[in-house]
């Protein structure tokens, strides 16, 4: 689509294969060209050619997404504090340089996938950000765990969440803060981290400077950037954007007929299975008679994949792809496999299967606020 | 084009001061005011739904879903983000946003 535009004079432009989808590509400090999808706050997402570069996202391309417009835009590492309160028996404030020396450091792959990635696929359609299938990435987190820092603290008996504040502000009083909560245990499970490095470096600044939550295998919802309060509450956190926002149908799909309401929600949790291709664009013309290595990524909410299925011909048969180094079960995996297409059109799907036997559905499943779409990919290659 | 993106990219994350207090600053682009087509209550619109966010998060929206659409975002702005807007101004906005997107 982007030489589609350039080519109609368009240039700096994209458009998204979904109606009202043109967006102007971006540059930001620290980015690479981006499609942006809001200003105030910078909302960036990746484009898609990104994820065949490899697994690993780079940070120039890692999708930026924000709520609240009133973002830091200058932050002394020196000054930071994190604060660790409420529930505990000793509060903290912790700079970076303690965080960095007094607890002993870990690293982990994982994905970062926003709850409304793909929302602009959604039929019928939704509100909300109208994003393609780029906010998503996969990076290589380095930080502590958050359960060494809230052990220093020493959680009181009775403690059931905890509280994530960033230093992102509303820009204005009635807004409610963006503030998020994950249950005691899991944020005691060891997993959790508090990250200050991304493939290496420090966060890029949109993407969280100088710390950010990492919440393996869950939605980028709750990876709070710019991480400057944790509170341990002896009640269930009641905030808007947990209660009344990002939440999905409480049922096994957490789906709804297309157009209705469901009638119980909870919180948006783990990351359901998903597989994309990324060696060829739908509409993609390919060599007919001779094999074409047919490459991609899959990820799931942390079991890990099993398995990718890639099939030629619309879902009648399916062969399994060879998957590429396994960086950990919270990681894009890459897959490829070798594909002979006879002259003409065909439609070509892939589809996960994880380590917990989780699949793609082949239908698309719904739901009001256009989160978790995970159905099986599809794209048409003209073999000639 | 990816080369001014990385001078940009050096330029806009900042070092400031001495080995003290370095604060790491960083300069967003200057933002281009979105323009929304005229029309009865764009005006309207214009000044009350860009004060806290940019205007792309309305014109981004799925086009043609029909007034109620339109008429609950403007109610979600107001009921639970606090937005200043008086009813009969809402109800201006809802149409104009409604004639204008569909
Ligand atoms: C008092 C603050 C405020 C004002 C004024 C305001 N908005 Fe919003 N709006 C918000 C916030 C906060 C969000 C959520 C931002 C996010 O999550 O990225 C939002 C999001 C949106 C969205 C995205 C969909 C959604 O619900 O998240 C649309 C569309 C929108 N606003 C339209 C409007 C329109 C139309 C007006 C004028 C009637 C308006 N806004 C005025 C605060 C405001």
């Amino acid at each position: 689509e982007e030489e589609a535009g350039k080519a109609a004079g368009l240039a700096d432009r994209v458009t998204l294969p979904f109606a009202n989808g043109e967006r102007p590509l971006v540059t930001y400090p620290q980015k690479r060209p981006m499609i942006g999808l809001t200003v105030r706050p910078p909302q960036l997402e990746t484009p898609f050619s990104v994820f065949g570069e490899g697994a690993i996202t780079p940070n120039d391309a890692f999708f930026v997404r924000y709520h609240m417009a009133d973002i830091p835009l200058s932050i002394d590492p020196a000054a930071y504090r994190l604060a660790v309160g409420g529930h505990v028996k000793i509060p903290l404030s912790l700079s970076l340089a303690q965080l960095k020396t007094d607890f002993a450091p870990t690293e982990i792959v994982a994905v970062n996938q926003c709850s409304g990635n793909s929302r602009g696929f959604s039929d019928p359609r939704v509100g909300g950000g109208q994003l393609a299938n780029g906010a998503m990435g996969n990076a290589r987190w380095q930080g502590v765990p958050l359960k060494a820092v809230l052990e220093r603290a020493g959680v009181r008996g009775g403690a059931k969440q905890v509280t994530f504040n960033g230093l992102d502000n509303p820009p204005s009083p009635g807004i409610p803060d963006f503030v998020k909560a994950l249950d005691a245990d899991h944020a005691l499970d060891g997993e959790v981290m508090l990250a200050w490095g991304m493939n290496g470096e420090d966060l890029p600044f949109l993407n969280g400077y100088p710390l950010r939550l990492i919440v393996p295998g869950h939605y980028g919802t709750y990876w709070v950037k710019h991480l400057s309060d944790i509170m341990v509450t002896d009640a269930e956190y009641d905030g808007y954007w947990m209660k009344t926002a990002y939440r999905i149908p409480d049922n096994d799909c957490a789906c709804v007929a297309p157009g209705t309401k469901p009638d119980k929600t909870r919180p948006i949790g783990r990351l359901n299975i998903r597989s994309f291709v990324t060696s060829h664009i739908d509409g993609a013309v390919v060599n007919a008679g001779t094999a074409t290595e047919i490459k991609g990524i899959a990820f799931d909410g942390g079991t890990g994949i099993a398995q990718v299925l890639v099939s030629g011909d619309d879902g009648r048969s399916w062969q399994p792809a060879a998957l590429g180094e396994d960086l950990g079960r919270y990681s894009f995996r890459e897959w490829r496999v070798p594909l002979t297409l006879g002259k003409g059109d065909h439609r070509l799907k892939v589809r996960a299967v994880g380590r917990g036997g989780e699949t793609q559905p082949q239908e698309p499943r719904w739901n009001p606020p256009g989160y978790m779409r995970n159905v099986v990919e599809a794209i048409t290659l003209r073999a000639a | 084009m990816m080369r001014r993106a990385m001078l940009l990219a050096g330029a806009g994350l900042v070092l400031i001061g001495a080995a003290a207090a370095r604060p790491v600053t960083y300069a967003l682009p200057p933002e281009k005011e979105i323009i929304l087509p005229t029309g009865a209550g764009g005006e309207l619109t214009q000044a009350q739904c860009g004060a806290c966010h940019s205007l792309d998060y309305v014109q981004t929206q799925p086009r043609g879903k029909g007034p109620q659409f339109w008429k609950d975002a403007v109610g979600k702005m107001v009921k639970i983000y606090g937005a200043p807007i008086e009813p009969g101004d809402a109800d201006a906005i809802s149409l104009y946003l409604a004639k204008t997107y569909g």
